[in-house]
């Protein structure tokens, strides 16, 4: 199966139109040499049918959520999808444009990033946001990059209470910049302030906490600010997970001045990591607004004063400015950001509210639980949101696998950073039922 | 008309969600959080799902997607999106997955990535692929931080990125991103690379040349190995931007042409949804020598299983804090399934009849500035019609009044009142002949009332947007 549709008469006649014999003959500019002299060795050409069935069987050699209660978090949760989201995106209108170079003819796509940036500050409590990164990691990496040209600094105080995959996304994105990363330790599972007040100085561009971090710890906001604020050029970037942002008070309020974050919590399927959407927003002042990354939409008006929305401050961008550009961002992650945008409106004021307090009391009424276990020990009782770490004399490896035999996800094994433990999530979906069951499993080990 | 903002649909208390009871007994959290970290209001839309629903259909509306009609924008491969990889994409067992679920549960996904990457270094002519990178451009940061790692690891100190002035503006951004200084190199009279002035501005602080093959102008670089040569004897590597790969599937290999390192766009060639701006994927391919510095991890395979390799010492490191975009991974492999080898090279063939059948039939009307033979795509210059009193920009302004979308326009910088037109494969005839005669009668219209094309669009639901105001007074939020 193909998608072409020229019939063999048509081909004929346009070759005639075109002044060859021969397909081939246009091919001719390439060099003999370089030409491929053979078929490609590229399995294929089936059916529908034939590629459903066989996909299916592909995707029965997964265990997938499906048949599983998972308590797995770490920077992708499972919170709840709206089923209309995945009607609405499913508009071609929407999935099959490209980005809104005829703003004109893409006032679909312009007006819904308009909508997610509005929505993107509101929750952040910054002013300005941009139409979306690529994923969390990478818009950590393009957040720091973007403080370092606005301080003029080269070192980077990196909390370790940032995911550790963030962390390595932003040296990789860093070296090459010659920026110049301090890891600031932690205490217990949060960030050792004492430690983070020692390596401030004139010379730091930018303080990176996550809020709540890695841990699921609430980071102590008020004395990072106030340690902040010492410093004049430092920046503080706040990597913030958008669902506690429903509850908790936004990083703008304590002095963020970029927040940014993995917004696939915010109605993404989970789809092993992306496509999801790093968002990014700022003050608004001048000198953040010429650095921000990657498209920014706006609000204008057409000929007949008409509102309408647009690409607009694009003087930034690779495709005017190329070498003197603030990122080389072009594709970004735009059906994900409409995901999230319907996310965020169909929850609304009261159900963003309400998933992070119903996600926040059913992994207290957990922690609390596990704790009185014997052999399991939460680290961070008093300071978690909804995600919170537990110690075990026990293998953990063998705490999973035991759990996975009574299809339960029991936690994401600490061993991939490194470090022991078990690192569990738990989103507004687990029922008393599920929190009940993986305690008594947990108690009979 | 326009459709106003969904928050000017709320009402106090109305809801357009139901979630799951709370079930376990009240928990207060102000025993685990300081009063001063609640939140005191989330000013978010308060809506009924159907004021979501309609909201969202009605900006739909306003919108144009590939199944409205032909999409020619130039070097961005706007090819029908299968519905078939959708529905794949949507099999619960391959999307309903976790980035931290054990590799044994995950044996299934891990199989077709596999072939994805194989299937992926067959077609592009490379050793191995990471599938890590999640649009074209971070494509190219990877490609180019391999690089950069390449030479720092054999000790040779190298500074410099070599960008034709016909390259995608990614290129010179991508460069200087993996901490290269850019030598920018104009093209000769037939819109190709000038060898004399490459051989000019190489020197042994060159780490690469970045190019795209055929190039922005739809024409091949047919010095292609001398210029490898140019800049491997020099000592630096040669880097494919795969954003034009649909030109020469099946019909040569960048591998086969001595580059070392490129990028591929799914996106693109391998026809997953542009969704209005992303997602992409934007995998990167290389020779066998680049192997040690590919991002962490790599998918790799045993006796028995597939299973990620982390222990990579001289790893770049992570590009993306999981593994890329897997989503669009699931479509690509779909995509490359439904058609295998021939499949795929027919899909050359056709996207290259189609736009040289279209470039045949306008290039009377239209000033075609290179002569050269061209491939998928090709350019014109709006020249004739400026003089006329209407410019590039209106043309493709009253493109839209007559329901097509424009082809990408003033690009590449090389060409005056540029017109970069990519029909694609997956467009007929009878839908290249309809935009052929639109593009002539708009030519017409210039000639007996410029004013009518300068004004355009008319009919759209906006009339032509103030961007100058939008640049100026920034309303970027409600």
């Amino acid at each position: 199966m193909d998608y072409v549709s020229n019939t063999v008469t048509e081909r004929n006649d346009m070759l005639k139109e075109i002044g060859v014999e021969t397909v081939e003959e246009i091919f001719n500019s390439i060099p003999e040499e370089v030409k491929l002299k053979r078929g490609l060795k590229v399995s294929g050409g089936i059916s529908e049918l034939f590629l459903k069935d066989y996909m299916k069987e592909i995707s029965e050699k997964n265990s997938s959520l499906v048949g599983y209660t998972s308590f797995l978090g770490a920077g992708a949760y499972d919170h709840y999808v709206p089923g209309i989201i995945d009607h609405l995106i499913s508009r071609q209108e929407f999935y099959t444009a490209y980005t809104p170079y005829q703003a004109e003819l893409s006032q679909g796509t312009l007006q819904v990033i308009y909508e997610y940036q509005s929505m993107i500050c509101e929750l952040t409590g910054m002013s300005v946001a941009n139409a979306s990164l690529l994923d969390g990691g990478s818009a950590t990496a393009e957040a720091i990059l973007m403080a370092a040209r606005i301080s003029r600094n080269k070192k980077i105080l990196l909390s370790a209470g940032l995911h550790p995959a963030y962390r390595e996304v932003a040296h990789t994105y860093g070296v090459p910049k010659n920026l110049d990363f301090v890891k600031i330790g932690l205490e217990g599972t949060t960030t050792n302030l004492t430690e983070l007040e020692e390596n401030l100085d004139k010379d730091v561009a930018a303080v990176v906490v996550q809020y709540p971090n890695f841990y699921g710890s609430i980071e102590d906001m008020e004395k990072i600010q106030k340690l902040k604020q010492q410093y004049k050029k430092v920046l503080l970037i706040v990597v913030a997970n958008p669902i506690a942002l429903g509850l908790l008070k936004s990083p703008g309020e304590f002095g963020a001045d970029i927040v940014t974050g993995e917004g696939q919590p915010l109605g993404n399927t989970l789809n092993y990591g992306g496509p999801y959407l790093g968002f990014l927003s700022c003050k608004d002042e001048r000198k953040y607004i010429r650095q921000i990354p990657g498209r920014i939409a706006g609000a204008t008006e057409d000929a007949e004063g008409n509102v309408g929305y647009v690409l607009t401050l694009q003087t930034r961008e690779q495709h005017i400015r190329r070498e003197k550009a603030t990122s080389n961002m072009c594709t970004n992650e735009a059906l994900n950001a409409a995901i999230s945008t319907i996310y965020m409106a169909t929850m609304g004021k009261a159900g963003l509210r309400e998933v992070a307090e119903k996600s926040f009391k059913k992994a207290h009424y957990l922690a609390e639980k596990i704790d009185e276990l014997d052999k399991f020990k939460v680290l961070n009782m008093n300071d978690f949101f909804y995600e919170f770490k537990v110690e075990t004399k026990l293998s953990v490896k063998k705490v999973l696998s035991d759990l996975k035999q009574e299809k339960i996800l029991g936690g994401v094994n600490l061993s991939r950073f490194d470090e022991e433990g078990i690192l569990l999530s738990v989103t507004e979906k687990r029922t008393k039922e599920e929190l009940d069951r993986l305690v008594q499993l947990m108690e009979a080990m | 008309m326009a459709e106003r903002l969904i928050k000017d649909y709320s009402s106090p208390g109305r809801k357009g969600y139901s979630l799951p009871p709370l079930e376990i007994p009240e928990v207060d959290m102000g025993d685990y959080i300081k009063e001063s970290y609640f939140r005191d209001e989330l000013k978010l839309p308060e809506v009924s799902e159907v004021d979501v629903v309609r909201h969202y259909t009605a900006l739909s509306e306003l919108n144009y997607g590939v199944d409205s009609g032909i999409y020619p924008l130039g070097s961005c491969t706007m090819k029908y999106n299968p519905k078939r990889n959708e529905d794949i994409a949507r099999i619960e067992g391959l999307s309903q997955l976790h980035p931290y679920q054990d590799e044994e549960d995950l044996q299934g996904s891990f199989e077709f990535l596999y072939e994805l990457k194989r299937d992926l270094a067959e077609i592009s002519g490379m050793d191995e692929m990471t599938l890590q990178p999640a649009s074209g451009a971070h494509g190219e940061l990877t490609g180019l931080l391999i690089i950069r790692e390449y030479f720092e690891d054999k000790g040779i100190e190298k500074s410099k990125v070599i960008v034709p002035d016909s390259a995608h503006g990614t290129n010179p951004a991508s460069a200087v991103m993996a901490g290269f200084d850019i030598v920018e190199i104009e093209s000769n009279k037939d819109g190709m690379v000038d060898i004399d002035k490459l051989k000019e501005a190489v020197d042994d602080k060159v780490a690469a040349l970045m190019l795209t093959n055929p190039n922005t102008l739809g024409i091949f670089e047919k010095d292609i190995k001398e210029i490898a040569d140019i800049i491997h004897d020099a000592g630096g590597l040669l880097y494919y931007d795969g954003a034009n790969l649909n030109a020469i599937m099946g019909y040569a290999r960048p591998g086969d042409m001595d580059f070392d390192v490129l990028h591929l766009n799914l996106h693109k060639t391998f026809s997953t949804p542009h969704g209005g701006g992303g997602p992409g994927s934007g995998t990167v391919g290389i020779k066998e020598f680049l192997r040690p510095y590919l991002p962490r991890p790599v998918l790799k395979k045993d006796a028995k299983n597939y299973y990620w390799d982390y222990d990579r010492p001289k790893s770049i490191g992570k590009v993306h804090a999981f593994y890329g975009n897997y989503g669009v991974l699931v479509k690509a492999f779909s995509y490359i399934k439904t058609l295998g080898g021939e499949g795929l090279t027919k899909t050359t063939e056709n996207a290259v009849l189609n736009a040289n059948y279209m470039k045949a039939k306008l290039k009377e009307e239209f000033l075609l500035p290179y002569q050269e033979n061209s491939l998928h795509e090709f350019v014109l210059s709006g020249v004739k019609q400026k003089e006329k009193g209407a410019s590039t920009l209106n043309i493709a302004k009253r493109l839209l009044d007559y329901g097509q979308y424009a082809p990408t326009i003033y690009f590449p910088l090389v060409v005056k009142e540029a017109m970069m037109i990519e029909p694609t494969e997956t467009e007929n005839v009878d839908t290249l002949n309809r935009f052929i005669e639109t593009l002539k009668k708009i030519s017409e219209e210039i000639e007996k009332n410029p004013e009518l094309v300068k004004n355009a669009p008319h009919n759209t639901s906006v009339r032509k947007l103030d961007e100058v105001k939008a640049a100026r007074q920034p309303n970027l939020r409600w």
